[in-house]
């Protein structure tokens, strides 16, 4: 064999400052953890965790209704007397009903499609199914609000639609009715609902699908061979197996539900929503302290919420 | 699980193809929109159809800007993020010690909070510290939840290279540089792209956050808010959001398919 | 001959406190330059960490590693004179088996028509000719061992560590690559360490061996003297089936207080006058020896059996009289001295 192996050839080194720091951050690992985590963290502690904590501070200080001025000088709990007034106090029930109302309307809505998407699709209509599902998720926002806005006006393609099927009785029905209604569904309760519904199915599809897909096979066959029928082998296997993927679906749409504050002003009636109180305070009002204190009510509020979907195993579906 | 197709019951495939029809009629509606020559309301069906509205859409010396400006902010956000959240994967991905969930929920925070609660923590934050609105006050609140984005993809694509790879290419003589330039980034390479994507796309959407952020300044989805609250000329609204539609339709198919591997539990 | 690679007294000790666990445990070797050596010993045994070490993928807690008289305990790997074939390969899918092979002549700067020649050159050495183009994921787990061994040996090196490079073949060509590995390093002339837990492969392979148990080296030796001088139980029981007995019985047989005794050593024969009696427990038929498992007091004693010389098994019940040699007895220590 004419290979030069015969005396073994030393590796050749690279000198230079890189490779010394090469050198470095291999012997000791925690200089490369700093080099590598250090900047992300250094980002997120300053900028993120920093205003939220400004955020915190902010809610304590209180404006001076005469001057205009944010009183930083001075701590007050003065804010979170305000938000007990019963305006303030609706405001929030109003929104937490409505984002209760449109996970549970997403909830029914999206399982048959999970369902079907997790149990039943293979292949190509697998493929197309999850882009059809994912493709809405992640296109406008806006966009599709205002495709809604389209649908919903007077003149729209759903009041052509009912008039056709000489229906518009029912349509003059639902909006006359208080708390639902309005002049015309894209300025009615019941639109904002329809909209948000929605905007967030499907955040609700992908965790129900994951968690369903994620269930072994056998574990149908054992329910079938030890006798039971299709709906037990439902409602006592695969129903309960799928809860944290319905878990982690309702995290989302309750907490985008409560914080929006978009769809309430573009659909809905006059009433007020968390979002737009805390969006027209600090805007207009230029009461940046309330809107601070106010907004730390979603906070505690998502706190609650994720604390019993905890209990409800969502984390393990995420 | 898989069970045959044949034997779902045909309310539930009703139900799910219905559900599938509701999530894409209202986009449909709106392609069909963009061509309607009415321009004082929302009529339907269209009265005539026309494409006049293109070119009055080309002509808006505001929609250009606003584009530029979202243009702008998603390219520095999304360079941002992709340094902040590949440096966060390699730093978390295949290592183990105290506080490292409370690292990875930190970087999830800024999404899984309310937009409204970032949007307006990072408001008080420049308002505390008497700073005025920028474009940088606005790319700050971008990359700082597009991060997360581009961090997913990373992880999930180093969980899956084999770390023998960076020891043997350190045995075969390269050091820690070189081994992130021919071993590591080819292999993070899609995966870096599609968050890219991903993270470009979620920025250039973005609204919430950013009318917190952006004080005077007029976005791309600010643009079509003030637009959706007052109309102007609806027919050039309607064309914008086809465009919107088609612009970020083409990221996220093109981000999927790179990734679509990474997902599945089998790998390749 | 010169000394290829010296351990002393190094040890490994992951975690810290009540829980660290300490995977190599002051552990002193010297192999030989040109020598194939095995490190044999059971999964968690140290064997790996004891490799990784020396070759800079774990760096050690305490001792010194030295590497053609070099000290290199705390060096990276790309700076020690070492090359590993990994146990699940490590071909870098991205690149084609030319480009994987050249790899480390590539980092060092060598242009691409000498490197590619090169690379050439080491698959013709493995027997992988006309491959070049290919990508790792079209070749078969064979091949691919042998792309990790061309691409370890390019760069030369002192010492070729292989990682259980033969775990994932099937039988047939484990042998086959057994051989071929030999004749290889015969060849080279270069300093292989091989890892395994397969005895039959160490001893048929090595020069010498180290035998691992609980991250402490409990012998070192030629084949022969790990298989027929074993030093402790442990060795005697893992390389090989084994007789061990301990205590009234060792001394009854050979006056220590332990011993072994293969089975193979042991005559089945018609004479009253054995070493032992006893009654035949059960007796399996293996293809080239059958083995009997002899009661002896409540204890098992295996004897191995050619067929040819006992075409019917003995059935369970009957007494049976076992002899050996004084010299096939062989006395045990009790475990490894600290």
């Amino acid at each position: 064999m004419s290979l030069a192996l015969s005396a073994a050839a030393p590796v050749m080194p690279r000198g230079g400052a890189l490779r010394r720091l090469s050198d470095l951050l291999y012997t000791r690992r925690g200089l490369l953890m700093v080099a590598l985590l250090g900047p992300p963290l250094l980002w997120f502690g300053v900028i993120y965790l920093g205003s939220l904590f400004a955020l915190l501070a902010n809610s304590f200080f209180a404006l001076d209704e005469f001057s205009g001025v944010v009183n930083r000088s001075q701590l007050t709990l003065q804010n979170f007397r305000e938000m007990t007034d019963p305006a303030n106090v609706d405001v929030v029930l109003r929104t937490v009903a409505m984002a209760v109302s449109v996970t549970l309307a997403c909830g029914l809505i999206a399982f048959p499609i999970a369902y079907y998407m997790a149990r039943y699709a293979r292949g190509p209509q697998k493929a197309l199914l999850y882009i059809a599902v994912m493709l809405p998720l992640w296109s406008s926002y806006l966009v599709r609000l205002y495709a809604w806005k389209l649908l919903l006006a007077k003149e729209g393609a759903i009041s052509w639609v009912l008039a056709e099927v000489h229906m518009t009785w029912l349509l003059d029905a639902v909006l006359s009715t208080p708390g639902i209604g309005g002049n015309s569904l894209s300025f009615s309760r019941l639109g904002t609902f329809i909209v948000f519904v929605y905007m967030w199915l499907p955040f609700m599809i992908l965790p129900i699908q994951a968690a369903i897909e994620r269930i072994p096979g056998s574990l149908l066959e054992a329910s079938s061979d030890l006798g039971a029928r299709s709906g037990t082998t439902f409602w006592k296997v695969i129903f309960p197996l799928a809860m944290p993927g319905i878990a982690a679906g309702s995290i989302f749409t309750f907490s985008l539900t409560l914080g929006d504050y978009i769809i309430p002003q573009v659909i809905g009636d006059s009433t007020l929503f968390i979002g737009q109180v805390v969006y027209r305070q600090q805007g207009v009002a230029g009461n940046v302290p309330f809107a601070a204190a106010f907004s730390l009510v979603p906070i505690v509020v998502i706190g609650v919420y994720l604390w019993i979907a905890k209990r409800l195993g969502a984390f393990d579906a995420l | 699980m898989r069970s045959d197709p044949s034997r779902a019951g045909w309310g539930l495939k009703a139900a799910t193809w219905a559900g599938v029809l509701f999530l894409h009629i209202p986009l449909a509606l709106i392609i069909l929109y963009a061509f309607s020559a009415e321009d004082k309301s929302y009529v339907f069906p269209p009265p005539a159809l026309t494409t006049q509205w293109f070119a009055a859409a080309w002509a808006r010396e505001d929609v250009w800007a606003a584009i530029g400006l979202s243009f702008r902010v998603a390219l520095i956000s999304t360079a941002l993020a992709m340094v902040l959240g590949t440096l966060a994967a390699a730093g978390l991905a295949r290592t183990r010690f105290f506080g490292r969930d409370a690292i990875s929920l930190l970087l999830i925070l800024p999404i899984a909070l309310p937009g409204i609660v970032t949007g307006i923590a990072l408001r008080t934050a420049y308002h505390t510290m008497e700073i005025p609105f920028s474009f940088w006050t606005i790319v700050v609140g971008h990359a700082t939840f597009c991060v997360v984005v581009v961090y997913n993809n990373a992880v999930a694509r180093l969980r899956r290279t084999s770390p023998s790879l960076i020891e043997a290419s350190m045995d075969l003589g390269a050091d820690s540089f070189q081994t992130i330039r021919y071993v590591i980034l080819p292999q993070l390479g899609s995966a870096l792209l599609a968050g890219g994507l991903l993270a470009f796309a979620l920025s250039f959407d973005e609204v919430i956050v950013t009318t917190f952020t952006a004080g005077q300044q007029t976005t791309l989805p600010i643009w079509m808010l003030q637009e959706l609250i007052r109309p102007r000329q609806r027919p050039v609204t309607n064309v914008v959001a086809v465009v919107i539609i088609a612009l970020t339709f083409i990221p996220i198919l093109v981000a999927y398919y790179l990734t679509r591997a990474d997902e599945q539990p089998n790998g390749r | 001959m010169t000394v290829a690679v010296t351990l002393e007294a190094v040890s490994c000790v992951f975690g810290s406190g009540a829980q660290a666990v300490r995977a190599v445990d002051r552990v002193d070797l010297t192999i030989e330059g040109g020598e194939f050596f095995t490190l044999l010993g059971p999964s968690g045994s140290g064997k790996t960490t004891c490799l990784r070490m020396i070759g800079g993928f774990t760096l050690p807690t305490s001792g010194r590693i030295l590497i053609g008289g070099q000290d290199v305990s705390h060096l990276p790997p790309y700076a020690r004179p070492v090359n590993t074939v990994f146990q699940d390969y490590a071909l870098f899918p991205h690149m084609n088996i030319r480009d994987n092979v050249a790899y480390g002549l590539m980092v060092q700067g060598v242009e691409r028509a000498a490197r590619h020649a090169r690379a050439d050159q080491m698959l013709d050495l493995v027997r992988l000719s006309g491959v070049g183009a290919r990508r790792p994921g079209q070749l078969s787990g064979g091949q691919r061992q042998r792309v990790a061994l061309a691409r370890a040996l390019i760069n030369q090196p002192q010492v070729l560590l292989l990682d259980e490079p033969l775990g994932a073949l099937d039988l047939k060509l484990r042998e086959q690559m057994q051989t071929e590995l030999k004749a290889l390093q015969r060849q080279l002339g270069i300093t292989f360490l091989f890892i395994t837990h397969d005895q039959h492969e160490a001893l048929s392979m090595s020069d010498r061996i180290g035998v691992f148990n609980n991250g402490r080296l409990e012998q070192v030796g030629v084949p022969q003297a790990i298989y027929n001088r074993p030093a402790t139980r442990f060795v005697a029981e893992f390389v090989g089936a084994a007789n061990v007995f301990d205590g009234a019985r060792a001394r009854e047989i050979a006056g220590v207080d332990s011993v072994m005794l293969r089975p193979e050593r042991i005559r089945l024969g018609a004479s009253p006058q054995a070493r032992l009696s006893g009654a035949v427990i059960d007796a399996q038929y293996f293809g080239s020896f059958s083995r009997v498992r002899v009661d002896w007091g409540g204890e098992a004693v295996s004897v191995d059996l050619n067929p040819e010389l006992h075409p019917d098994l003995p059935t369970p019940g009957d007494t049976v009289h076992l002899h050996w040699q004084a010299d096939a007895v062989h006395p045990l220590q009790q475990g490894v001295a600290p």
